[in-house]
């Protein structure tokens, strides 16, 4: 009887808890309700991905409302992945929050925090899960509102977090903004805003002006909203200031549903017959994800934060994921979906070693680096396996997403592609290497007394690069469903 | 295009000019409450272009009088006034965001924001030596 509201409990329960949170006087009360909720909502993704490997996609009419009339939420491969992979990661960070929140929050304000996180959390479940795309806007913005907060809570540490989170709140309406003008622009020509009855009207449609400017704006919107190059101006700072649990959920999770989003509606909404998607492939998306992977890592070297260092990284392996899907091949595709959930949790693992480190010391700039591989030798193996998987040594997702990523592009004869994806790795490398550097060949400053980061940071840390690893060595589960669900977008599933 | 078709379009061609000088402030305007009133600017284009496309000539509301009648398409109505609730949210944070730097920064002008910044980034150059 319940397992046929799965697809709704997805979204409600994290939706009803995150007020009910509020009426939580204390932090770790409402801590614990809200790790409760991931928990439930991490059975609920297994659940359903197990229902769609079973049976195919999954359809839950809102209120009995008959699909095209009424909101629909579809599952399928595609989306059931990006939900697993939220709600899991969600799972991992709030332990790991507990501790670093109650360090870099003030008292009073850690019980809206995890209200807010609640709600970050809900919205990107329901943009992940909907069927409508007016919907899918809705829950843009109620996890883009709160995703501002939880950057400005960053403050205490540092008060460029506001200035972040206002620049990222101005940058984050105008790209949900556009995307809603590509909706209206979609109901206008159409009259449906079901994705999937949208499928079938567009290409009846066909080359058609406003379809055109939609599929402009939809593309823009997101794009801006997942951080392709040259539209990342908002990210390097919002993770650099944001408190250390936020930029691990952000990076691993807000960048990657957007992208779900962005491979929803090219794919599946306009399909690869519609009259400009190659020329939007090819003229723009793939210029711009290459030159994202060269000049994001290039300007990584340069950073003195470690923590921006990262962010920039993040732009550069949005370029990886995106460079997949410029492909539009069955390969291509599944690199990019495999990449989207590797690189969560490589660069999750990644931004918690910083944290402890930023709970140690304050900051994670290169010279607060020096020597911490005698002091925080646990937290600094993690940032060097995470580091390698980044790079994409064999042995880690790293490598596994690289492989297909180059596989694909050797398929579709863009060899010069495949050889320049090589190359951009070397630049990770140099990057990580600076850390390394400073960390096991320098000596700690002698005034150092600080220690291991605590219990409490380092296993959820672990659990991440366990997953790297694990990932890494038996990639069939990743690849099965990224594979389905390249084909579920493609519209050749069987 | 005849005049009947500019002015036909009149709603639209108002979408564009409110739309483009609302970009227009978020863009040149250094001061952050301008840049959220231009940000709001912007959105109420996107409110209009939902509303006119709604909009039948001679359509009433949606009501069922047992006559056949011409009525106007509530769905894009009901739908932007969700994105109007959006809209008072973002102002209303993007203003409590303004608060807040007024607070830490004594100053709300980009520019100056970014020279304070800037001088406790490089500034204090001597103990950022190794």
């Amino acid at each position: 009887m319940i397992a046929t509201h799965l697809p709704i409990l997805q979204v409600v329960v994290p939706l009803i808890a995150a007020p009910l949170s509020v009426f939580c006087r204390r932090g770790t009360v409402a801590w614990a309700l809200s790790f409760i909720v991931s928990i439930v909502a991490l059975v609920i993704s297994i659940a359903l991905l197990v229902q769609v490997l079973d049976q195919g996609v999954l359809s839950y009419e809102l209120g009995n409302w008959a699909a095209p009339w009424g909101i629909e939420y579809r599952v399928d491969a595609a989306n059931a992945i990006v939900l697993l992979l939220i709600s899991g990661i969600s799972t991992v960070v709030l332990p790991y929050a507990r501790t670093s929140i109650a360090h870099e929050v003030e008292a009073n304000n850690q019980t809206l925090f995890y209200t807010c996180y609640l709600l970050c959390f809900t919205g990107l479940l329901g943009m992940v899960i909907t069927g409508d795309a007016f919907n899918a806007f809705v829950f843009l913005e109620v996890s883009s509102l709160s995703t501002y907060v939880l950057v400005a809570m960053g403050a205490k540490r540092d008060r460029r977090a506001l200035t972040a989170a206002y620049t990222y709140l101005v940058m984050g309406t105008l790209g949900a903004t556009f995307f809603v003008i590509g909706v209206g622009l979609l109901y206008m020509m159409t009259g449906t805003l079901n994705i999937a009855d949208l499928a079938q009207k567009i290409p009846e449609i066909g080359a058609n002006r406003t379809l055109v400017v939609a599929f402009a704006f939809i593309v823009t919107g997101l794009g801006l909203k997942l951080a392709l190059f040259p539209m990342h101006l908002w990210l390097p700072n919002a993770y650099a200031f944001a408190p250390s649990a936020v930029t691990v959920f952000l990076a691993a999770t807000a960048t990657k549903a957007a992208l779900y989003l962005l491979l929803r509606f090219m794919f599946t909404v306009f399909g690869t017959g519609f009259p400009t998607f190659g020329p939007a492939l090819t003229y723009m998306l793939l210029p711009l994800a290459v030159i994202a992977m060269f000049a994001a890592s290039t300007v990584a070297i340069f950073q003195v934060d470690i923590k921006r260092m990262l962010a920039y990284s993040s732009v550069a392996q949005v370029g990886y994921m995106v460079l997949g899907l410029s492909f539009a091949t069955v390969t291509g595709l599944t690199s990019t979906v495999l990449h989207l959930f590797n690189h969560a949790l490589m660069k999750g693992a990644l931004f918690m070693a910083l944290g402890a480190v930023v709970m140690r010391f304050g900051d994670a700039t290169m010279d607060t680096m020096r020597g911490l591989g005698r002091t925080m030798p646990w937290t600094m193996a993690a940032f060097v396996t995470g580091g390698l998987s980044l790079i994409g040594m064999p042995l880690t997702v790293g490598f596994i997403s690289k492989w297909y990523l180059v596989v694909a592009a050797l398929e579709s004869d863009l060899w010069l592609i495949a050889v320049l994806v090589l190359a951009s790795s070397l630049l990770a490398v140099i990057y990580i290497w600076r850390v390394v550097e400073v960390a096991y060949l320098e000596d700690p400053p002698v005034e150092v007394t600080a220690g291991e980061a605590p219990l409490t940071l380092l296993i959820p840390t672990w659990v991440l690069i366990g997953a790297n690893i694990y990932f890494g060595i038996d990639a069939s589960l990743t690849t099965r469903v990224a594979e389905e669900a390249a084909r579920v977008l493609l519209g050749t599933a069987s | 295009m005849g005049t009947t078709d500019i002015l036909g379009l009149f709603n639209y061609w108002m979408v564009i000019v409110l739309m483009m000088i609302g970009l227009y402030i978020v863009v040149s305007r250094g001061n952050l409450v301008k840049k959220v009133v231009g940000l709001n600017i912007f959105q109420t284009s996107v409110f209009l272009l939902y509303i006119s496309m709604g909009k039948i000539s001679g359509g009433t509301a949606p009501i069922l009088t047992g006559k056949p009648e011409v009525y106007s398409n509530p769905l894009p109505h009901v739908l932007i006034l969700t994105a109007i609730v959006v809209g008072v949210a973002t102002t209303a944070l993007g203003l409590a965001l303004v608060v807040r730097i007024k607070n830490a920064y004594d100053t709300i002008e980009e520019d100056e924001i970014q020279a304070v910044d800037d001088d406790d980034e490089f500034g204090s150059a001597e103990d950022v030596q190794p």
